[in-house]
């Protein structure tokens, strides 16, 4: 196998939206703060690129707990998009995260529209590569998940985005709409430079014994191995409708997970709630995907994206 | 060392941005070797981890706890557990645990030799500075009475500072009461009231007329609102203990958050994080 030894290592760099990344693997918003806590884990300069739970103009105080519960493989959150607020972000989270040699995507939320513009707008001028628009939150009872569930309105703020942002604009979509392919068009005629999906699924568990629902919200937004397959499905979906990059996530627990999203059509993906079960996960899941692709002898990950047949 | 984490350069300038207590080690997911496991009451259980060779923390402090994966590929989450006993010689934790769900019955299921995944170690312990020197009445109700014997046995090492401590059991099925005794004083109260007093920790106190110069609690939430009651009434400091369903342990979710009374100096909301700032909260800086 002395070829194997000496294949020169495969191109692991994509390009979103004219931003370049070292590879493909960012971490999925909300899971990973803005970097600070998983830094004591992961070297943050191999990550393609770090993806900061979402933020909005003010600080808000999100639910009240219990905010997350374990179903069967995967999890509930309902946290409620708590953020200390765009002020403190840039000062405190951005001035750590520019330290490091890894792309900056800032996730934005909103109660309504005139809330994601000021934090667009507040970002215009700030270290930071791209911005998700998060129109796909389940858990906050007003704005965000409805932007993101009528294909009008989220073609008309994406619209409203993009006039005033400086940086590339990515939406990211929920799944749960009757139709992916209608949202992803949606935000493509919008403007979007990409879309991310998915974000989590809406869900339910309750305690029998005491008959009442776990979470303090009642439902919760379902991630983790549970909800991958339809992740997965959704990513193709979405490929076969809009020209635009997709960012594909939803329960990626291996390299392998990363891969079948890529051939999926996602030319990036993220890694999220299964941080919580392996600190270490992103960085494994960068080596497995060049790993892969030395054993199919592919050049650059770069022709994962939609490759599957 | 291998799948653990190294200190990297960049890291460094989160002190800068971040400063953090002290008290907080390095966190890292170690495999633990399981080198005792045994049933100490009806649903409670010990079990002892040890460290890798040269992979043990430098410093443990009583009231931190760590999260132990099931060895279950659909259970995702570690369970954060309070630690018992740090024995540095051995470089063994002591967790005692009761079984609440599948699993934590899989941790139980566990037998001498086996591997467990642990994120360790977590949060902030309780402020020994703060206790030195003083009467500490220590209050464990149920499965809140392991992290007492580590403060129990850190606080008997201290010069001048004495511990008196008060457990709350559902009955006569006792456990650790041997170990507390080791350190101080023991009281015990009983639901039932088959020992002791009959009643919670805080009837055991009054019929004892025990005093103290602080108190430190860890026990279920209606035992917890009654010891900050009681602190305030005796014009004494409380130190209690948190919990909250977790998910990443660490910081980064924020799903274990508890109310405080002001704005917090990391969430800039009326929250912190009991995984991170907590689990021991000075009582007057939550409201629970």
């Amino acid at each position: 196998m002395r070829e194997e030894t000496y294949r020169s290592k495969p191109d692991m760099t994509v390009n979103i939206a004219g931003v370049e990344l070292k590879n493909p693997v960012m971490t999925a918003s909300g899971t990973f703060g803005s970097g600070m806590e998983y830094s004591e884990f992961v070297d943050l300069n191999h990550l393609g690129a770090v993806v900061t739970k979402g933020v909005a103009n003010k600080p808000w105080e999100g639910n009240p707990t219990p905010r997350v519960a374990e179903v069967y493989g995967g999890m509930l959150n309902a946290i409620g998009l708590q953020n200390p607020g765009i002020d403190v972000f840039i000062e405190r989270d951005l001035a750590f995260l520019k330290q490091f040699d890894t792309k900056v995507i800032v996730n934005v939320c909103g109660h309504t529209e005139e809330e994601y513009l000021e934090v667009v707008e507040r970002l215009a001028d700030e270290p930071v590569d791209m911005l998700e628009i998060n129109v796909s939150c389940p858990n906050v009872k007003q704005g965000a998940i409805q932007f993101g569930q009528d294909p009008g309105c989220l073609e008309d703020i994406t619209a409203k985005i993009k006039r005033i942002a400086k940086q590339p604009v990515i939406m990211k979509l929920t799944p749960n709409v009757t139709d992916i392919s209608v949202m992803a068009r949606a935000a493509e005629a919008g403007g979007a430079d990409a879309i991310s999906l998915i974000n989590t699924i809406t869900g339910m568990k309750i305690d029998i014994e005491k008959r009442r629902f776990v979470l303090a919200n009642r439902t919760g937004g379902l991630s983790g191995p549970a909800i991958k397959p339809v992740a997965v499905r959704m990513v193709w979906q979405a490929a076969q409708a809009v020209k635009i990059p997709i960012i594909g996530m939803g329960g990626v627990a291996s390299a392998e997970d990363a891969v079948e999203f890529m051939l999926a059509g996602a030319s990036a993906v993220a890694v999220g709630a299964m941080n919580f079960h392996d600190p270490y996960l992103t960085q494994k899941v960068v080596d497995g995907m060049e790993q892969y692709l030395m054993r199919h002898n592919i050049q650059t990950v770069r022709e994962l994206t939609g490759a599957v047949q | 060392m291998t799948g653990n984490a190294v200190r990297r350069p960049g890291m460094d300038h989160r002190q800068v941005t971040c400063p953090r207590l002290e008290n907080t080690a390095m966190k890292k997911k170690t495999t633990m070797t399981v080198t005792e496991i045994r049933s100490l009451a009806e649903g409670i259980f010990s079990m002892k981890l040890r460290y890798p060779e040269g992979d043990a923390p430098e410093k443990v402090l009583p009231g931190q706890f760590a999260g132990l994966y099931p060895n279950d590929p659909s259970k995702l989450l570690p369970r954060p557990i309070s630690i018992c006993r740090w024995e540095p010689d051995s470089g063994e934790l002591q967790f005692v645990f009761r079984v609440a769900g599948a699993g934590t019955a899989s941790l139980a299921a566990q037998k001498t030799g086996d591997k467990v995944d642990m994120l360790g170690i977590l949060g902030n312990g309780y402020d020994l500075g703060k206790l030195a020197g003083k009467r500490v009445l220590l209050l464990g109700g149920g499965i809140g009475i392991p992290p007492m014997v580590e403060l129990a046995a850190a606080l008997n090492g201290i010069p001048g500072s004495e511990v008196k401590a008060v457990m709350g059991y559902r009955d006569s099925s006792l456990f650790l009461t041997e170990e507390l005794k080791k350190y101080g004083n023991l009281l015990i109260a009983t639901e039932d009231g088959s020992v002791g007093t009959k009643g919670n920790v805080l009837d055991a106190v009054r019929e004892n007329g025990v005093t103290a110069d602080a108190v430190c609690a860890c026990g279920p939430m209606p035992m917890l609102r009654a010891v900050k009651k009681f602190a305030q009434e005796q014009g004494i400091p409380a130190y209690i203990s948190l919990e909250e369903r977790m998910a990443c342990g660490v910081g980064a979710c924020l799903g274990c958050v508890t109310k405080t009374v002001k704005t917090h100096s990391h969430s800039h909301v009326r929250n912190a994080r009991i995984c991170t700032e907590g689990p021991v909260f000075d009582a007057e800086e939550v409201e629970i």
